[in-house]
């Protein structure tokens, strides 16, 4: 039991706070044009010289950088090197959600923000219609662009081609299955979907304490990354205030009567995932497969000791299995605030941080996070890796392949966390409750469709 | 008097603020006057959260207030043998943060792997579900009683204490037993603590919050990020982005508490003067 209202009140004498208290006894109009704050100051497009650059990598500054990165202070060791002026304090101001509340609250308040922050792929949408994140075309970023992934380049650039900030690691989606259940129940590894749902109603036919997956029903990143294998386009923006929302379109159904449908006959689980419960359910063999992204070996490893040599690695099931695709869950990125006093220094950071080629390994072989750059996925020290916890199995050979198949560009909502919640009290609770999930997806448009408008936005269904 | 105006009457102030006013994403702030107050009172996930703290507050601070006196009283009679163990241990779990103490019951409800189902598995009996909607309130219910009963148990306890020992003979002589002592003598002592602690108990059933929003992770479908209208403050604010409307709604959050206290306050005096 907290208080809340204390929480809630950032420091009154923030400019907008002053600004709204001056204006208040006015006229409204003069409170939406401070409330606005056009990206006015800050950086335009116009490209810093290498001089400049050259000049501020040899001034004295002090750089902070949000991140949840364990150890991370080797791969800052590694800029600090090449560039001693510049010292980097680095902070863990907690992980995802925790730290965007953290980081908005210090932008709305205007002092306390960090220079350069950890921020997944599908938070970049939520800074950036706030103006809160800094382009980094201007020092140069551009020109990394072969350097990642194609489809990771996609997710951090803006409409007009800005570069939000750079790629850090990646998830794209894969399958990681028991060998010894399947074995165990003739099963083979279902090529497509179809085969997939066989497969559940089969093994849980022969052993009812055994499932064939879990459908966390409080993970909208999953059915996120689902979608977008599927080649859905739940949020397009255009422009600054338009967005089409379609999160009940036909293949979001199409989704939701696949899997509404076997949460229904209840021959996969709905538990929460990343729970105690879950945990144990994942070590005793109460769950077959894990749907899963490219961090997801190494977290299981950890996670679920007792089942080692049982697991092996292997794409996602297909809708079309003859053009095969996949989506991408989770992986982070390193962006500039636009708050910043020293933006050269701060930029250089990220992309010296994302695209060194010995960090970016260092990321690969220190926190096994799995990459964003084209050349370690090629890199037969890392694809060849073959970890007794998979039966010596290629993994990283396996997750290097599927992120070749994340195919079609996919959008955030400027709002995910609300859409994130959205969906777990309307789809995620169709699932665990073994409801309606295709009128539960007309909800979760209906409730996003209503807060998009009270937000100020244009939506197009 | 400057401490009270800074850390309690300038955040209520700016909160009262903030609620007339509407900030969006697109086209930035607006001055909207008491339209967030109109929207809340007719938010039926507002008045439900409100609905469901009250309830829980009816069903749980009896229960849990009858507990701690029991305890006190017992502890008191001098006849419980190892009293300095029992009376620690009982207090015990208040010292334990709310956070571990939910972390801990949602690992105790555990559907599969929870030592209750295992424990009811192998004795062939049907296994409660401590998580679903029916149970939900009452398994809230029962961390919250067992976080605080040793904390309401210790001020009765205290106050027990202060009863003059004279009464005690002076009951004996008369002939009052154990249990006639305690009806007539240590009760009535006790009405102003008891109502100390059951003013404390309507302001945290009221801003329930910790418990439900830890065991959200586990039981999605069940907390639903209205489920307490605190949660659901805490929500608009950092979720939705709506930090005027939550201000709106702690601002009448805080207007129930106070209404609420004010009425067991009222009932209280009315039955100490008949």
């Amino acid at each position: 039991m907290s208080t809340f209202l204390s929480a809630a009140s950032p420091a009154p004498l923030n400019r907008r706070g002053f600004l709204a208290a001056t204006g208040a006894l006015t006229l409204a109009s003069a409170l939406s044009a401070c409330g606005g704050d056009s990206g006015s100051g800050g950086s335009s497009g116009k490209a810093v010289s290498q001089a400049d650059i050259d000049k501020a990598m040899k001034t004295p500054t002090e750089l902070t950088f949000w991140t949840w990165v364990p150890n991370i202070d080797k791969e800052v060791a590694l800029f600090q090197q090449k560039y001693p002026a510049i010292k980097v304090k680095v902070v863990n101001a907690g992980q995802g959600t925790p730290q965007y509340t953290k980081l908005r609250t210090a932008l709305k308040a205007g002092s306390g923000a960090p220079d350069m922050v950890q921020i997944e792929y599908q938070a970049i949408p939520t800074f950036t219609i706030t103006d809160s994140l800094l382009d980094l075309r201007p020092y140069g970023a551009a020109a990394l662009k072969d350097t990642f992934v194609d489809w990771t380049w996609g997710q951090v650039s803006g409409a007009n081609g800005e570069v939000w900030a750079i790629p850090q690691d990646t998830g794209p989606m894969g399958m990681l299955y028991r060998q010894d259940i399947f074995d165990k129940h003739g099963i083979e590894v279902p090529a497509t979907w179809d085969e997939f749902a066989a497969a559940a109603r089969k093994l849980h036919k022969a052993d009812p304490d055994v499932y064939l997956t879990n459908l966390a029903a409080n993970q909208v990143a999953a059915w996120h990354g689902l979608l977008w294998q599927a080649g859905a386009k739940p949020y397009v923006t255009s422009g600054r205030s338009d967005i089409t929302i379609s999160v009940d379109d036909a293949v979001s159904q199409k989704l939701g009567a696949f899997w509404g449908g076997l949460a229904k006959e209840r021959v996969i689980g709905v538990e929460p995932d990343f729970t105690d419960s879950w945990y144990a359910a994942l070590n005793k063999g109460k769950y077959a497969t894990w749907i899963t992204a490219a961090w997801g070996p190494v977290f299981l490893s950890g996670s679920a000791k007792a089942t080692a040599g049982k697991w092996r690695a292997a794409p996602l099931p297909q809708w079309d299995a003859s053009k095969p695709s996949s989506g991408n869950w989770g992986g982070s990125t390193t962006a500039v605030t636009r708050s910043t006093e020293n933006p050269i220094a701060a930029a250089q950071f990220a992309q010296f941080l994302n695209s060194d080629p010995a960090g970016a390994k260092m990321f690969a072989t220190e926190q096994f996070f799995f990459p964003a750059t084209k050349a370690l996925l090629t890199d037969a020290s890392f694809v060849g890796d073959a970890p007794a916890f998979y039966g010596g199995q290629k993994v990283n050979q396996v997750f290097a392949d599927i992120s070749s198949t994340v195919g079609s560009p996919f959008q955030w909502p400027p709002f995910l966390d609300q859409a994130a919640t959205d969906w777990t009290e309307t789809v995620g609770k169709s699932l665990a409750d073994g409801a309606d999930t295709a009128r539960a997806l007309g909800a979760w448009q209906s409730r996003l469709t209503t807060y998009a408008r009270k937000q100020g936005f244009t939506v197009h269904a | 008097m400057v401490l009270f105006l800074l850390l309690f009457l300038a955040p209520l102030g700016y909160a009262a603020y903030l609620s007339l006013f509407q900030e969006r994403l697109i086209g930035g702030t607006a001055f909207v006057g008491l339209d967030n107050y109109t929207q809340a009172l007719t938010d039926p996930q507002f008045l439900h959260g409100v609905g469901r703290v009250a309830l829980f507050f009816v069903i749980q601070v009896p229960l849990m207030l009858l507990l701690a006196l029991l305890f006190a009283l017992a502890l008191d009679s001098g006849l419980l043998r190892l009293a300095a163990v029992i009376r620690l241990g009982i207090f015990v779990p208040y010292a334990v943060p709310s956070v571990v103490a939910s972390l801990m019951w949602g690992y105790l409800y555990g559907p599969d792997f929870g030592p209750f189902a295992q424990i009811a598995r192998k004795m062939s009996l049907p296994v409660p579900d401590f998580l679903s909607d029916g149970w939900m309130l009452g398994s809230l219910a029962n961390i919250v009683t067992w976080e605080f009963v040793g904390y309401n148990m210790i001020i009765l306890y205290a106050a027990l204490r202060t009863i003059p020992t004279e009464l005690y003979e002076a009951a004996s002589m008369d002939g009052a037993g154990a249990w006639r002592t305690a009806w007539s003598i240590k009760i009535p002592a006790l009405r102003p603590a008891l109502l100390l602690t059951l003013l404390f108990s309507v302001i945290g059933s009221f801003q329930l919050f910790n418990e439900p929003k830890l065991l959200m992770s586990i039981a999605p479908d069940v907390i639903s990020s209205s489920y307490t209208a605190n949660l659901y403050a805490y929500t608009l604010a950092f979720t939705g982005q709506q930090v005027n409307y939550a201000a709106t709604v702690s601002f009448l959050l805080g207007l129930v508490i106070v209404i609420a206290s004010y009425a067991v306050l009222l009932t209280a005096n009315r039955r100490r003067t008949p």
